[in-house]
């Protein structure tokens, strides 16, 4: 009621003061140094032969060299797969959580995030110590069990099969979070209109519940299949020891010496296109129905009761946990505290060598957990903020020429990392701008990089809200700002700290783009685990990955407890 | 007769004044107080290097404990992404790294034609280094070698089955049970690989590329994937890192190939541009001294061209080893070649 009469009020002044004019602007204006400047580089470069001048070579070469072609029908092979397993596992466990009495639900929502925190080349990694064919633990456990011989293996993960697992181990959070977040939102009263007009439980979720979160589940696969085909880590410590490419590894290995900068710009051009087909793709399967719901949230959501069904419920979500979260982080625990990967669980084997290596012999830890940790912090903050902004104006469509800010926020998504890292390399490091060797490069990296996962939690989110609470606010004379900020703002809570912590978490495990633009003092933990593991010292890649994730769940705790408002992050289920 | 010796001076001369080390190589130096003193006050000094990264903190331990107050910061990558890293430096201005390493002898060529490097002599280089080993314009100098070897689990594979050459690898008895680092990413293994075709030919490689071989990426890591009992046979690896895991008990056999083991020299040099270049002189002549010498083959298992330098026992001495040597000039213009060919055969 107090924000009702204080912005009654004033509301001449306010008016006059109107910002989102000028915030258009200079939003526009960053957003395209961001973007268009990697992108026209890019451009420039795939067009371009090492002398300079125009050619169409570099097309040529990708369509005619066989083992190019391999890379992309390969690479888009994965990101379907991951795609479909993503959504398969995770659609049914958001239900499960979010409308059913699944016991457990908080703990299942608090393990989903923590697979989410996981970076996926860790993940990787924990999967090579668990399946590998020979020193996999679980192969171990199956000749023993079974009595077999040296060469028998039940699980081999340097395959293509073990890849898509691999990577949708720790992409299928993206799908069940915005659709459990989804469903939370889907208010009862459509279901219940439903019932009372006579709909059974599965007609209900069929005809009302499913579509109404169908988008959230499209998204969710969508952004699980870019983030499969842009994908650098993994792909390189599975893929390579299998002897085979994907788009992000080959493109990786035309910048070993002598470079062909060029062919690595043109081979991303078909990956920037096939992401402009799936997103328009994912408008046209939605057409143009309308998905907001009235007012924030209403009435708390319908509760299915699982009866007999939920001890087979539990122990699917729990499987799921298991092979996404429990081995993986037990293998690397183990790792970390014994001498070989191999060795058995014993008093003889135990070691804190590793630990000892890593925090005093090995100097570039603790400058690479601060620069971690720094931009982690600054990306976060940057890209909430500049988010939270562009997804308004675009989804109030409040300015004259907003919906091409969204575009802009959403291209980098198009952009596999390792090539925005080139397309940044060429923008930044030369004499106007001398940014490389510093953390800035990092910073313009990652806000390029995370813009589109900010932008589209938010802009969701926004979608969710009706206009008129706010038309509300300014019928009775608010400016567009103030109304932002007192009425959609509170509403949003949630999402903003949602984002704020999916980004963060972006960030640190984020290997492609900055596997390119860090040197000796700009290191990352990401970037000294990746050449750890080029090195095969699984235990010292253990120390740090768990130091790594423990920042992670502490970052996430802290920010799921910020005393902003009564909503938590994730607070139901 | 004496038109033809005209000519040959001729050319000579123009080649002389064409070569950029046109100029004498510098005068020798030594370690004196006056260096320490002038590396003490910068404080620190930055090694880029390729040698395993172990070896490489215990060296800069080592020489932090005998020059307190001067830090080392080590930054260790594989040999070609130290050098992509260096590329990318030296050509955007920016000078952060001091002395450089890596087990590719081509790069050093690279960056001597670049204009990268600092000459500079040791004292110890200049009087008892080979003189093939050491650049003739004091650019860079063999800071170490090693080999790259065949190697097995013993707890896997019996002595009497074990290969005892390469041709042997090709035993489709090995299908599934072979790693090897790669040529694009690991100089040493682009060196090796290099002498291999060169001795065994390509067809060779054709068809190891059939035996199921589990590739990584650097030198280093098929050790320890042997280490780690996910393979039973490297084809390729650091001599070094077995060494190092032998004597960490880990049933580890070595093999000096039938055919010849390849042999590859790991240069060293000072950058032009070094941002503590008293630290980078000191630092460098450091690298080249029995101290640094001795314990990168002691702890390192490294091979090396100092004179007085004591073998450790157990090991096989470099002169009973048949090798394949390496021949950088050679390899700088088969690299696209190498890379290629191997893609064909090994898929990546």
């Amino acid at each position: 009621m107090s924000n009702v009469a204080s912005i009654a009020q004033a509301p001449r002044q306010t008016r006059r003061f109107d910002l989102s004019g000028p915030v258009f602007l200079s939003l526009g204006v960053l957003l395209s140094v961001l973007v268009i400047l990697p992108l026209f580089w890019l451009l420039v470069y795939s067009f371009t032969t090492k002398a300079g001048s125009f050619t169409l070579d570099n097309f040529v070469t990708l369509v005619t060299d066989r083992a190019m072609r391999r890379s992309f029908g390969l690479a888009i092979g994965m990101a379907l797969g991951v795609g479909a397993l993503a959504c398969l596992v995770a659609t049914p466990m958001a239900w499960l959580v979010a409308r059913t009495d699944l016991p457990l639900r908080r703990f299942v929502r608090a393990l989903v995030t923590a697979s989410f925190v996981t970076p996926p080349f860790l993940g990787a990694i924990a999967w090579e110590i668990l399946a590998a064919p020979n020193s996999g633990i679980f192969n171990n456990l199956y000749r023993w069990l079974f009595g077999l011989d040296s060469s028998q293996y039940l699980l081999d993960i340097y395959t293509f099969a073990g890849l898509i697992f691999a990577i949708a181990c720790y992409t299928f959070p993206f799908v069940f979070t915005l659709v459990a977040n989804a469903l939370d939102r889907v208010p009862s009263d459509l279901e219940d209109a439903s019932s009372i007009l006579g709909g059974k439980w599965l007609t209900t979720l069929r005809r009302v519940t499913f579509p109404l979160v169908l988008p959230a589940m499209l998204a969710g696969s969508l952004v699980a299949i870019l983030q499969a085909l842009t994908m650098f880590g993994s792909p390189a410590i599975l893929a390579l020891p299998a002897g085979f490419h994907v788009v992000t590894t080959k493109i990786w290995s035309l910048f070993q010496y002598p470079p062909k900068l060029e062919l690595a710009a043109a081979a991303s051009i078909p990956l920037l296109l096939l992401t402009i087909l799936l997103l328009r793709g994912q408008k046209w399967i939605l057409g143009r129905k309308g998905y907001t719901v009235l007012g924030g949230k209403s009435g708390s959501p319908m509760i299915t009761r699982l009866g007999r069904w939920k001890w087979l419920a539990v122990s699917f979500v729990l499987s799921i946990l298991c092979l996404t979260v429990i081995f993986p982080y037990a293998a690397l625990l183990k790792t970390a505290l014994t001498h070989t990967v191999d060795a058995p669980l014993s008093w003889d084997s135990f070691t804190l060598r590793h630990f000892h290596f890593v925090f005093f012999e090995f100097s570039a830890t603790r400058l690479a957990m601060f620069n971690t940790l720094i931009l982690g912090l600054l990306t976060a903050t940057g890209v909430t903020a500049i988010a939270l902004v562009v997804s308004y104006l675009v989804t109030r469509r409040s300015v004259l020429g907003a919906p091409a800010l969204g575009v802009l926020a959403t291209a980098p998504i198009a952009i596999p990392g390792i090539v925005l890292g080139v397309g940044l390399f060429l923008s930044y490091a030369n004499p106007t701008f001398r940014l490389y060797g510093t953390l800035w490069i990092l910073l313009i990296a990652f806000l390029t990089i995370e813009m589109p996962a900010g932008y589209q939690q938010l802009s969701s989110a926004f979608k969710g809200i009706h206009p008129e609470l706010e038309e509300a606010g300014r019928i009775l004379g608010a400016s567009r700002l103030k109304a932002l900020w007192q009425i959609t703002a509170p509403l949003l809570r949630t999402s903003v700290i949602a984002t704020w912590c999916f980004v963060f978490i972006g960030t640190i495990r984020e290997l492609s783009a900055t596997i390119l633009l860090t040197t000796a003092n700009t290191k990352l933990v990401s970037v000294i685990i990746y050449d750890l593991n080029e090195s095969g010292d699984l235990g010292a890649i253990s120390v740090l990955g768990i130091l790594l994730l423990l920042v992670s769940f502490t970052v996430v705790f802290l920010a799921s407890r910020m005393p902003i408002g009564s909503t938590r992050f994730q607070p139901r289920g | 007769m004496w038109a033809k010796s005209v000519a040959v001076a001729a050319l000579a001369g123009a080649m002389a004044w064409a070569s950029p080390g046109q100029a004498e190589p510098p005068a020798p130096y030594d370690i004196t107080p006056e260096l320490i003193d002038a590396a003490k006050k910068e404080g620190s000094v930055v090694f880029y290097t390729a040698t395993d990264v172990t070896v490489a903190e215990k060296l800069a331990a080592t020489f932090e404990q005998k020059y307190p107050g001067i830090k080392v910061q080590v930054e260790r990558a594989g040999s070609e992404r130290v050098f992509q890293r260096i590329g990318q430096e030296y050509s955007t201005g920016v000078y952060n790294a001091d002395v450089i390493e890596t087990s590719d002898a081509v790069h050093f060529l690279l960056f001597k034609k670049e204009g990268w490097l600092t000459p500079a002599v040791p004292k110890v280089v200049a009087e008892s280094w080979p003189a093939e080993e050491r650049d003739p314009d004091g650019f860079f100098a063999a800071y170490r070698a090693h080999l790259s070897v065949i190697a097995y689990r013993k707890d896997q594979v019996k002595p009497e089955d074990a290969p005892k050459s390469f041709a042997d690898l090709l035993d489709p008895k090995w299908k599934g049970k072979l790693v090897k680092g790669h040529p694009g990413y690991s100089g040493t293994i682009m060196t090796a690989t290099h002498a291999m075709s060169k001795a065994l030919g390509w067809e060779y490689f054709e068809k190891l590329g059939k035996q199921d071989v589990m590739q990584v990426q650097s030198s280093t890591e098929p050790p320890k994937k042997l280490a780690q009992g996910e393979r039973s046979v490297e084809v390729d690896g650091n001599e070094y890192n077995c060494f190092r895991l032998q004597e960490e008990g880990i049933p580890i056999e070595i093999v000096y190939a039938a055919e010849g083991t390849p042999l590859v020299i790991g240069n060293a040099a000072i950058l032009k541009n070094p941002p503590h270049p008293n630290a980078a002189k000191l630092f460098y002549a450091y690298l080249f001294s029995l101290e640094a010498q001795q314990l990168n083959h002691d702890f390192g298992g490294l091979r090396s061209f100092h004179p007085e330098l004591k073998e450790k026992a157990g090991r096989t001495p470099l002169k009973d080893i048949k090798l394949m040597l390496p021949d950088a000039a050679g390899l700088e213009s088969e690299i696209e070649t190498i890379k290629s060919r191997y893609e064909e055969y090994f898929g990546t």
